[in-house]
């Protein structure tokens, strides 16, 4: 018994070794299945608040280019509803249309974390479930997309950037009728993705545009980026293409979550298809 | 010995924020990231126990988890860091340093040691950190070429660090 204990006291770097590592792989795999822990996360208020006492510090830097940027989004809008205005004045008779239901609702929030090192990314904003995030909820830019907001605390929510192995997002390409899904694949550029499993027997060209389709989370139309390598083989009948993103990961500032106001309802209406399809099988 | 402790205590949170409000920032795409703050478990003074050892070691990288979102990854790195030094501290150095309570920097150690002790104990952090984070062995050899290139920026950074705090004193190693 007593050399039981001298040979536990002799090789105790050891020891402690093997119960602090397999404590530390028990708390990985942890994360891991459960994506994240809910606690011990930057949505967290103690770290979110100090994330925003910093950024708040750094935002200085960059404000002409965020001045400028939205000043051209404004002159964009600007364009768009003297478009409607006119109309307006043109047809004489209104329809009141199902159409004219407000479909999106947009909630602007600022990014007050980033990162884009890493192999799975993640963004923290600045608005949390008080201002009506929700998780599952797309995060756009005015120039392109972002990600998917992946937890939510009552004034923080983390997103899972579009740089993540996991993100992947319905788009389709410019003037041909096919939808593709865009995902970061092997890049490990911020600038770069890929749009993957486009048949074979379509020809896409070099600065061809690529939107989003409106099949997920996101609005129909948004520019997403334009093709810069295209053929990369992946398999026999499906192609990838390589794209150059149009969001700019690396001065992510001010963003829009997409509020999907009829998601729930087109969700419910195609489950509904598939426990009728179950049914017949 | 005071002293000693109460520097310790005070670089803590110097490396942390350092970690992730600066370095964390800093990265060659997603191939080379730092993480610098690894200096502060290869600082901690030589005569340390072991348990405590390997208790900083896991308060550090759950620290550093909280703020990178990945629990567990960093901290598993540490205490693997932490079981490099008490190994290396046994094969290079003499018993008489067993108890005492030097501080294992450049100016006390020398060049040769030092840069040894960090290269090593940066290579074998960043090897489990880079391989925890990926979780499989798929894609191999990206893994390995980013440890290699981010063990290799942070030691350059440990060593830019090291020299800028560099005091010429009498050194107990040659």
């Amino acid at each position: 018994m007593k050399n039981l204990w001298l040979f536990f006291v002799r090789y105790n770097a050891f020891f402690w070794f093997i119960l602090f590592f397999v404590f530390a792989l028990i708390l990985t795999i942890q994360n891991n299945a459960f994506q994240k822990s809910h606690y011990l996360s930057s949505s967290n208020k103690v770290i979110g608040s100090f994330y925003q006492e910093i950024d708040s510090w750094k935002e200085y830097l960059s404000l002409e280019k965020q001045n400028r940027e939205l000043s051209e989004e404004n002159a964009q809008l600007r364009s768009n509803l003297y478009g409607y205005a006119q109309k307006a004045y043109l047809d004489s008779v209104k329809i009141k249309d199902s159409v004219d239901i407000e479909r999106y609702r947009f909630t602007p929030a600022k990014v007050i974390n980033n990162s884009i090192h890493q192999k799975n990314n993640y963004i923290t904003l600045n608005k949390g479930a008080k201002d009506g995030i929700k998780s599952g909820m797309g995060v756009i830019t005015s120039k392109g997309v972002v990600g998917i907001v992946l937890n939510v605390s009552p004034h923080f929510s983390t997103v899972q950037s579009l740089l993540h192995t996991e993100t992947k997002v319905s788009v389709t390409l410019d003037s041909l009728d096919i939808f593709a899904s865009l995902v970061w694949g092997d890049n490990t550029d911020s600038r770069f993705a890929m749009v993957q499993d486009i048949p074979n027997h379509i020809k896409v060209k070099k600065g061809n545009k690529i939107f989003t389709s409106g099949y997920s989370l996101f609005p129909e139309g948004i520019e997403v980026g334009e093709v810069v390598e295209t053929e990369i083989i992946s398999g026999d009948s499906f192609k990838n293409i390589r794209i150059l993103l149009t969001t700019n990961f690396s001065s992510l500032q001010h963003v829009y979550v997409v509020d999907d106001v009829l998601g729930a309802e087109k969700k419910e209406l195609e489950e509904l298809e598939e426990s009728n399809g179950k049914n017949n099988n | 010995m005071g002293k000693i402790i109460i520097n310790n205590i005070l670089r803590y949170p110097v490396f942390i924020v350092l970690q992730v409000f600066f370095f964390k920032n800093i990265g060659y795409y997603n191939l080379a990231a730092p993480f610098p703050y690894v200096l502060f478990l290869l600082l901690l003074p030589i005569g340390i126990s072991n348990f405590p050892l390997y208790l900083i070691g896991l308060i550090t990288g759950i620290t550093i988890d909280i703020f990178y979102d990945t629990l567990g990854i960093h901290a598993a790195a540490c205490i693997v860091l932490c079981a490099f030094r008490i190994f290396f501290h046994n094969i290079t150095l003499d018993r008489k340093f067993d108890k005492s309570f030097i501080t294992p920097t450049l100016s006390v150690m020398g060049f040769k040691w030092f840069a040894s002790y960090a290269f090593l104990g940066v290579f074998i952090h960043h090897l489990f950190l880079f391989f925890l984070e990926v979780f499989s062995f798929q894609n191999i050899s990206i893994t390995l070429l980013s440890t290699l290139m981010s063990s290799i920026f942070t030691f350059s950074l440990i060593l830019l660090i090291s020299l800028f705090f560099y005091k010429k004193k009498s050194r107990i190693l040659e």
